[in-house]
């Protein structure tokens, strides 16, 4: 018999919690100042989503102010990514609304959605580049597609796309010829191509090695910057998200357990947050997979 | 007893409405290949760069086999009309049964194989590694940028292998019945061009082989475009292109043969 294990519920940090008594939401720290001026370009209110009868998220809550780089965390299959999904439009929520610029997304006809497309950009988790185009075709490939530039125009700005990323003397190569940090790099300037207002990065450190980790790293935290977006890191590499975000959520089994500033997340006491940021085996989160005592199974296997 | 044959009942009723809905799934999916199919000719390069791929690339293996296919059909032809002493009819038979039957099931068959395989594959892998998803999220519509240039590259090089496979058959079977054989090549050609209507023979076999292009191509699209986005996924897509495009092929044959050919 499949039995539901028990969901923690919502912790706010002590900080976050201090400033919920004044303000509708709150974001501590440096996020303060943004809702003044820009307020948030991406809400997620009350928002539940199951596969089949599979729940994923249940009423979850998230606010993106503009200008931030803000973190979902949590182990696999968690939800982070279908969360992104949401936000892309290519998932509609059973129940609750997503708002990306003032917009609800699932209420959007399919010429609504694509406009809204063209000022979003995601990096997927192994870059998914086209591998028929070369890395400049495929950084152009929105430019030709959205654009009437002109080929010296298109040109011109793969080569700063490219620059920004430090690849630009890899405009020749086939994606095949990629190094998997390369990769993420080039489908990092290809989703940066039209400057998007907003930027979604699914696990942008799988499978990296520490010098490409941190290059990514900096690179997601640069771009925000410069280019005025606000971006969400779906991701479960702890050490190097406290680096570069402003915020992070904590997902667990479809539900926010935990939020707060960096500074705040590595300050926590609670059990979860604490298991997840010092990479503990165990904890709230279980090692063992629920099962019957030890001693009971290795007798009855002995036929005691 | 009867608890065993109600599960069979159940299995087979259970398949018949997968395959049902299958086939409504790909039917919807033909409609909406249809309704994008603007880009294909809009940019009419995208569908150019296909034909390369599905067609020019399968003309080898087109033309290598309507030799051979061809050289054959005079042997065999020839061993059967000398025995009614009417040898000299044999580039009748070669032409008529290239031109209405083997030159657009073979050709299909072999345009299932070497390009259908081929499109599930390419597709289906450009779904596993989330390339079709990043287009989407970048507002580029895969269906029009991907799947219907595809699909109408088939369906435009399907005839002309077709008609290639016909021809270089035609050709094989001249050299043997002719060259090797003795046939005479005045009677070889004359009787031929007399007995082969362009209505009648050549347009019906055209119309077929371009109904097998877009049935081939279709199944191919809609296969990729469907797969489980995994190694063995792909696979078994693959593998369904080819075992489906086949059978599809010579059942659309038998009731397009009966429409077309009535013995008149």
């Amino acid at each position: 018999m499949i039995t539901e294990r028990p969901v923690a519920p919502r912790r706010r940090l002590a900080a976050d919690v201090r400033r919920s008594s004044m303000l509708p939401f709150a974001f501590p720290g440096p996020l303060e100042g943004c809702r003044v001026s820009g307020g948030y370009l991406v809400e997620i209110e009350d928002v539940s989503f199951a596969y089949d009868n599979r729940p994923v998220l249940t009423g979850i809550n998230m606010k993106i102010p503009r200008g931030r780089v803000v973190a979902i965390m949590g182990g696999s299959g968690c939800g982070k990514t279908t969360t992104l999904r949401l936000i892309g439009g290519k998932l509609r929520p059973q129940r609750g609304v997503v708002r990306v610029g003032g917009q609800v997304v699932h209420e959007l006809d399919s010429g609504a959605l694509y406009q809204l497309r063209r000022r979003m950009g995601m990096l997927f988790q192994f870059g998914a580049l086209f591998t028929d185009m070369s890395v400049f075709d495929n950084v152009a490939f929105q430019m030709r597609e959205h654009t009437d530039l002109s080929e010296e125009l298109i040109r011109d700005l793969v080569l700063m796309k490219l620059n920004a990323v430090g690849l630009r003397g890899a405009q020749d190569l086939m994606p095949s010829e990629l190094s998997g940090g390369m990769a993420r790099r080039v489908a990092l300037a290809r989703a940066i191509a039209l400057d998007p207002m907003l930027m979604m990065y699914d696990e942008p450190f799988a499978g990296l090695d520490p010098i490409s980790l941190g290059v990514v790293g900096k690179l997601i935290r640069r771009l925000n910057d410069a280019l005025g977006a606000s971006s969400i890191v779906v991701t479960h590499d702890i050490q190097e998200s406290l680096l570069i975000v402003d915020y992070i959520y904590f997902v667990s089994e479809g539900r926010i357990v935990a939020e707060g500033t960096p500074a705040d997340i590595r300050a926590s006491t609670d059990p979860w947050v604490h298991q997840f940021v010092w990479a503990e085996a165990d904890g709230p989160v279980p090692f063992h997979y629920p099962a019957g005592p030890y001693g009971r199974d290795v007798l009855e296997a002995a036929g005691a | 007893m009867l608890e065993g044959i109600a599960a069979v009942l159940r299995a087979m009723g259970g398949w018949v409405d997968d395959r049902i809905t299958r086939l409504g799934v790909a039917s919807r999916f033909f409609v909406l290949v249809l309704l994008h199919s603007g880009t294909s000719f809009r940019r009419l390069f995208l569908t150019i760069r296909e034909i390369y791929f599905v067609g020019v690339l399968s003309l080898v293996i087109i033309l290598v086999s309507g030799v051979f296919v061809g050289m054959v059909l005079g042997l065999q032809g020839y061993d059967t009309l000398q025995r009614y002493g009417s040898s000299e009819a044999l580039g009748v038979l070669v032409a008529l049964s290239l031109v209405r039957e083997l030159g657009p099931v073979v050709a299909g068959l072999l345009f299932a194989s070497r390009a259908g395989s081929a499109v599930t594959a390419e597709i289906g892998l450009m779904k596993a590694t989330e390339q079709l998803d990043a287009m989407e999220m970048m507002a580029v519509n895969p269906v029009a940028r991907v799947v219907a240039p595809r699909f109408w590259a088939g369906v435009i090089s399907m005839p002309l292998l077709a008609a290639l496979f016909s021809a270089c058959g035609i050709l094989g079977g001249y050299f043997v019945g002719v060259h090797l054989i003795g046939v005479d090549e005045g009677s070889f050609w004359s009787q031929m061009q007399a007995a082969v209507d362009f209505r009648e023979d050549i347009v019906n076999g055209v119309i077929k082989s371009a109904v097998f292009g877009a049935l081939v191509s279709l199944i191919a699209v809609f296969e990729g475009y469907d797969c489980v986005p995994t190694a063995e996924g792909v696979s078994a897509a693959t593998t369904r292109t080819v075992v489906t495009s086949s059978l599809v092929i010579l059942a659309a044959d038998f009731i397009l043969t009966a429409f077309m050919f009535r013995g008149a």
